[in-house]
């Protein structure tokens, strides 16, 4: 047997570009894949995990594990090779629109511009409870060793909890002239996370008056697609792993757009 | 076995600093109890009419025993309590039923009054007849299920527990049975997001639930009786929970005993924390679900456990302890034996902490050997659960290596989607695959471990005991709810006047009169 060894200097252009799952050899396409049936377990489970698996591109397919759960289910894992090629050029992600700044140059950027502090509200709304994200952007003690925008000298922040209400949410944002409304969901469920959104995007449609400058509704929850604001009718949304900061420095440049 | 394991006193904890705690849990809580003894609340005075056996609801949805309360309140107020008005009304006017007077009342047809003299003593006595029978059915219920454990025998310790929550109960109940014959020993429905914040209970089977599913009545019935099918079947009887939480804990530990669910989350600070229910409201409202509790024999859950999600496992390992303390407290004083104490705690620690799973078993053991009677329960990590499911399932697994370890009573089964989704039912089935696999494998294992007089578990046992104590020391001096307006459990801040709920407190007048407290203070004292 020859052995050619494959080193990075020698693959060429194409093979950087174009590329297939990897198992434990290039090229080799391998991937691993579990799921369930509403099918009783038995050789004809197995032999639908085994269609189920090539109607998603796998072939070869090898059920390698099947399980009954209960009389009419079956769980199934799979390894199995895809003849999916991907061109890395056709791969897009959600740039950053906006520059990263240190606090200090964010402090300076809303003086320079605003003349006074710029003001946050936030809350969880609908029957979601959970805090802890929004905290995590909200609170001095913050996230991934990152200060939350209550340290941040001129930013004030109005952080009503969780379980607020759309049309009381807009009440305080207005009463408290805020500039941007910070809304975390948690529960997706049923997509719980996206209904509570838009019910946030109609409340200001209904609640805030036409001559005041409307405030940027900006959006964060783990399971949010960041691509989905314009869908949802909001400015910014943010996913998993959001740190104070990105926040912060998205608003200062937004703002920025905004003045100007 | 077990019995005589929690009696080892691995850590050599001293007796007369538990002593001390459980004295300073006790001084802490009595203002509370006392608040408690004082007051009422709408939803304890809806719950005697459900006693009573008021069910339904009117066409918009809202059960009668809200609009009857809120009838004989806009009259006479809630501070006599509901049952004599109710009761004299009934006896005085020409109303068929409790029912039909709710309708009346609702449509604005009857005035109610507090009678004096012998119509109250006749109203108070039909009033506690009524009520009686509901707790006669109560009493059947708890018979029935100790009936059945005899037959069918009881499962071992630990008790598998585990969560279902499709939003749909007849999607749930499927799930429940096929998680049953999977090794389940608890079904635990969770209920559906915002129902903490309905001032009423829903009526009826019910399909629509975000994350959960609604707790009615009819839910609990239709669950109770799928699980009866499958405990005969299986030759165990498998238990049925549910949460007696939010703004209508009472009523919902009624309906747990009218129904014969078998446990029930109830802890005396999670609506407070973890839904901004007013403090004061949950306190009262705790006590008499407690009550209720007592006689139906059901077990309880409490959540200390949910701490550790908005604070450090480590730093705030003490609140838990204090928190523990004052639940078994609380639930002494309302009549719930040992027994039926299931304190809640968790495997929380972030598992990049050094010696996370050597910290784990320290906290897990001074729990274990602080409440030796109790069936505590265990929860598994959650906070520290991510997307990465493989990696959360070998956590999950190191979770029950430490509830068999120190011979927690109840498992919670982790989810490994547990940082993503709510399970899949083949997420559910893996998961019991992990427990029974660390339960047969590790059979026995309790007897060969003991730690090291001066190892890290027994002396970080003894240091949180210790910051437990000074804590108590705080909350006895300063006042419980001043300890919770400052954020001391959970990190959270909730102010006694704030949250919801506040509006539906009355403090009880002199002829207060509440036929369900007599009978189940009767036997409590
Ligand atoms: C802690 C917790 C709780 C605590 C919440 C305490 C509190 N005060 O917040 C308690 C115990 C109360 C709880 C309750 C429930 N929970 Co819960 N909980 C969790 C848990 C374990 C951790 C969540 C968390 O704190 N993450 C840490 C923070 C920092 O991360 P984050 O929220 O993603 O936030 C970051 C980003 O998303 C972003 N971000 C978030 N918000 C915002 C907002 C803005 C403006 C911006 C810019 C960014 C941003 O920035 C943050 C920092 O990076 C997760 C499981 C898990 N491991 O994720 C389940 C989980 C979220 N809970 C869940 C459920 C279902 C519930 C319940 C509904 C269960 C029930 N039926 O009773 C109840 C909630 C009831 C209700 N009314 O909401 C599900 C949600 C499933 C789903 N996808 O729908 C999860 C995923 C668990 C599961 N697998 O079932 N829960």
């Amino acid at each position: 047997m020859t052995v050619t060894p494959v080193t990075a200097t020698s693959m060429t252009e194409s093979q950087r570009r174009h590329v297939r799952a990897y198992g434990d050899t290039t090229g080799d396409g391998m991937v691993q894949l579990s799921f369930t049936l509403p099918v009783a377990p038995g050789p004809r489970a197995e032999a639908a995990a085994a269609l189920f698996a090539r109607k998603m591109g796998l072939d070869p397919a090898l059920v390698v594990h099947a399980k009954g759960i209960g009389e009419s289910f079956t769980f199934f894992v799979v390894y199995g090779r895809s003849g999916v090629v991907l061109d890395l050029d056709e791969v897009r992600v959600e740039e950053r629109e906006y520059p990263l700044l240190p606090p200090k140059e964010i402090n300076l950027e809303i003086r320079s511009r605003l003349q006074r502090r710029l003001v946050v509200v936030g809350a969880t709304v609908g029957t979601d409870a959970h805090t802890v994200g929004l905290d995590a952007i909200c609170n001095v003690k913050g996230f991934a060793g990152e200060k939350g925008l209550e340290s941040y000298r001129e930013i004030r922040v109005v952080n009503l909890g969780a379980q607020v209400d759309a049309d009381e949410l807009v009440r305080r944002a207005l009463a408290e002239s805020a500039d941007a409304i910070l809304v975390s969901q948690v529960v997706t469920q049923r997509d719980a996370h996206l209904v509570h959104v838009r019910e946030v995007a109609d409340a200001l449609d209904r609640g805030w008056p036409r001559e005041r400058k409307r405030p940027l509704l900006v959006v964060g929850g783990p399971r949010f697609d960041p691509a989905s604001a314009a869908e949802l009718g909001a400015d910014r949304v943010f996913g998993k792993g959001t740190t104070p900061r990105d926040v912060a420095s998205y608003l200062v440049s937004a703002l920025g757009e905004g003045a100007a | 076995m077990t019995a005589v394991a929690r009696r080892r006193n691995l850590l050599r904890l001293d007796p007369a600093l538990v002593r001390r705690a459980r004295r300073l849990a006790s001084q802490a809580a009595e203002p509370v109890v006392e608040l408690a003894r004082t007051h009422t609340t709408s939803s304890v005075e809806r719950s005697v009419l459900r006693l009573a056996g008021l069910t339904g609801a009117d066409a918009e949805g809202i059960p009668w025993v809200n609009r009857l309360v809120d009838a004989v309140r806009a009259d006479v107020g809630l501070e006599h309590g509901v049952a004599v008005p109710v009761f004299d009304a009934l006896l005085t006017g020409d109303h068929v039923d409790v029912s039909t007077l709710a309708q009346k009342a609702a449509a604005g047809g009857v005035h109610f009054r507090v009678p004096t003299g012998r119509p109250a003593d006749r109203a108070r006595r039909a009033a506690k007849r009524a009520v009686g029978a509901g707790i006669t059915r109560i009493d059947r219920n708890r018979q029935t299920r100790e009936r059945m454990i005899r037959r069918l025998g009881d499962p071992p310790k630990p008790w598998i527990y585990l969560i279902v929550a499709t939003g749909d109960i007849h999607e749930d109940i499927p799930q429940a049975q096929a998680a049953a014959r999977a090794g389940a020993d608890v079904i635990a429905v969770i209920r559906s997001t915002g129902q903490s914040l309905l001032d009423y209970v829903p009526e009826g089977a019910t399909r629509e639930g975000f994350a959960g599913t609604y707790a009615t009545q009819e839910n609990f019935r239709l669950m109770r009786a799928a699980l009866d099918e499958v405990s005969g079947e299986l030759g165990r009887y498998v238990r049925l929970t549910n949460y007696a939480s939010g703004l209508c804990m009472p009523e919902i530990a009624t309906l747990a005993g009218l129904e014969r669910l078998d446990m029930m989350l109830n802890d005396c600070m999670y609506g407070i924390i973890f839904r901004d229910i007013n403090p004061q409201r949950t306190f009262i409202d705790q006590r008499f679900s407690r009550q209720i509790h007592a006689r139906a024999g059901i077990v309880i859950n409490t959540g200390e456990d949910n701490y550790l999600t908005t604070a450090d496992a480590v730093d705030a390992a003490h609140t838990v302890v204090v928190s523990q303390l004052l639940n078994e407290r609380f639930g002494l004083e309302a009549g719930l034996t040992d027994a039926q104490l299931g304190l809640g705690h968790a495997f929380e620690i972030n598992p990049a902490v050094p010696q996370q799973f050597r910290l784990e078993l320290a906290h897990a053991l001074l729990v274990r050997e602080l409440f030796p009677e109790a069936p505590l329960k265990y929860m598994p990590p959650t906070k520290h659960m991510t997307g990465n499911v493989f990696f959360g399932y070998l956590l999950d697994a190191f979770f029950n290596l430490a509830g068999i370890l120190t011979d927690q009573e109840i498992l919670l089964v982790g989810m490994m989607t547990e940082g993503i989704v709510t399970p899949f039912l083949s997420d559910r089935d893996l998961a019991l695959e992990n427990v029974r696999y660390v339960r047969d494998a590790c059979s026995g294992l309790t007897q060969d471990f003991v730690p090291a007089r001066d190892g890290l578990v027994v002396r970080r046992a003894h240091e949180v005991l210790a910051e437990s104590v000074d804590l108590l020391e705080k909350v006895a001096a300063d006042g419980l709810f001043e300890a919770i307006a400052r954020g001391t459990f959970g990190v959270t801040r909730r102010p006694a006047d704030g949250g919801r709920g506040l509006d539906g407190v009355a403090a009880r007048a002199e002829d207060y009169y509440n036929p369900a407290t007599e009978i189940l203070e009767a036997v409590a004292r």
